[in-house]
């Protein structure tokens, strides 16, 4: 909850796209866009465009990375070369290593797949244009196609990024306020937020005060909702259509 | 509740002590919650999730349609579709087999009907000693979304039956979603094929039988022009 005070401040705080502090970019979500996955989704903050595929469960290969305790996640995180105005090398990169593990992260505790033990639950996302906040688009579309795929999960995740320009907290940076310079300069903090508001994933880019950062996951819980909507929107759509 | 609503994991479907967890439900404080994406149903206070998408889920008695991966010195293994693969045991053959001819009741390739036996924590086991199950030698084989073979066999069979009769084809139906299509002339095949596909694509649709009399009325003068 953002108090009386830092509401006065941010009314006169302006964002360079003239969104409100806690406004987020138009969310575009869609499932089943991918006709040849076992699950697929598209997620959509403004332009910043995500789409996941999900295939399995499915054997693990090779034999010696099977768990035969428990099924196992895996996710790959990619950005298009063609996802951001300077090209970018196609192929797997240390950024794209660590997002891929973060995403496996945030999805770990509420994909339920014990039972299928030796098996891997794949899910590749793709980025097809990028303009901040990628991995948390990431983020929600691999919790659709999961959950499209028929994999046993105890809740969607919604994951959002909230910035602190200056001393203005705000959600769901685009590239121009991750590179803000004034003042204080930027913090980028993704959060993702199972169901219960729980937090499965966190990371924070920058400083911030412990008192500000309780009010940035305040902000999150309160963006998750409308995040949920989309997705729920999203999912029964295509579930009644059939 | 009458009408089955689509429901997405996490979503509470009922609240209270009344209702019993089913299959892709789980019980947490009082609330029946979803565990999977499919659509809610309630059956004597027992609720149950039906999944409509994802990969084939096996079940005891299904029938399906694989291809012989492997060779054992006891059997055969058979994929069909699903992470575990399935074991047709030496046993199961409804003929006596030679331990070192193996391969010429089934070999590396061949495609073959069989039926879940059991399913157990090694895998799964599967059967051919029932009419109409083994190899199938000529035909064609077709694919489709596995969610969807409950529409094309239709209520008892009603959709299969008339698709068998218009086209005059055999026709097998694996629960697995392939599809074994053997007709006289290839034609006739190609024509079934096409109803199937027809059928898997619009299986949304409610009176989707009817409809496909109409379909078949509309795509026999086509054919025969």
């Amino acid at each position: 909850m953002t108090t009386k005070k830092s509401e006065e401040s941010s009314k006169e705080f302006k964002r360079p796209d003239g969104r409100k502090p806690n406004e987020l970019r138009k969310i575009t979500a869609k499932v089943g866009i991918i006709p040849n996955a076992d699950g697929s989704a598209m997620f959509a903050f403004g332009d910043t465009i995500a789409i996941a595929a999900v295939y399995g469960p499915k054997k693990m290969h090779p034999q010696h990375a099977q768990n035969p305790e428990r099924g196992t996640l895996r996710c790959n995180y990619n950005m298009m070369s063609f996802s951001v105005t300077e090209r970018i090398r196609p192929g797997p990169s240390r950024r794209s290593s660590e997002i891929s593990k973060i995403t496996e992260w945030a999805l770990q505790p509420v994909v339920m797949i014990d039972e299928f033990q030796a098996n891997v639950v794949d899910v590749h996302i793709n980025v097809l244009q990028a303009n901040a906040s990628t991995r948390c688009a990431g983020i929600n579309a691999a919790a659709m196609a999961l959950a499209h795929a028929g994999i046993p999960m105890k809740s969607l995740v919604q994951s959002v990024s909230i910035g602190k320009l200056d001393k203005h907290l705000v959600a769901d940076l685009i590239k121009e306020e991750e590179d803000w310079e004034d003042g204080e300069g930027a913090t980028d903090i993704p959060i993702t937020l199972t169901q219960e508001g729980k937090i499965s994933h966190i990371q924070l880019d920058g400083k911030i005060s412990k008192k500000q950062l309780n009010e940035a996951i305040e902000l999150a819980k309160e963006k998750s909702k409308e995040i949920y909507e989309a997705q729920k929107k999203a999912l029964k759509e295509v579930g009644e259509e059939k | 509740m009458t009408d089955r609503k689509v429901v997405i994991p996490g979503e509470v479907i009922f609240e209270g002590e009344d209702y019993l967890p089913g299959e892709g439900t789980e019980k947490r404080n009082n609330q029946i919650i979803a565990i999977r994406y499919g659509l809610a149903e309630e059956n004597k206070k027992l609720v149950k999730v039906i999944p409509l998408s994802g990969v084939y889920q096996p079940r005891r008695g299904n029938v399906v349609i694989g291809i012989v991966e492997n060779v054992t010195f006891n059997g055969w293994v058979i994929d069909i579709n699903t992470p575990e693969n399935a074991f047709l045991s030496l046993m199961e053959v409804p003929r006596y087999v030679n331990k070192d001819d193996l391969e010429e009741v089934f070999m590396i390739g061949d495609m073959v009907v069989a039926k879940i036996n059991a399913i157990n924590k090694r895998g799964i086991d599967l059967t051919v000693k029932l009419k109409g199950l083994g190899r199938l030698d000529k035909g064609m084989i077709i694919n489709i979304n596995p969610n969807r073979v409950p529409r094309v066999i239709g209520k008892e069979g009603s959709m299969i039956s008339l698709i068998k009769e218009k086209t005059k084809c055999r026709i097998t139906v694996g629960q697995n979603g392939l599809i074994w299509i053997n007709g006289d002339k290839i034609d006739d095949e190609l024509f079934a094929k096409k109803a199937i596909l027809h059928v898997a694509e619009k299986s949304f649709m409610s009176g989707l039988t009817d409809e496909m009399k109409d379909w078949f009325e509309e795509n026999k003068e086509k054919k025969e022009k």
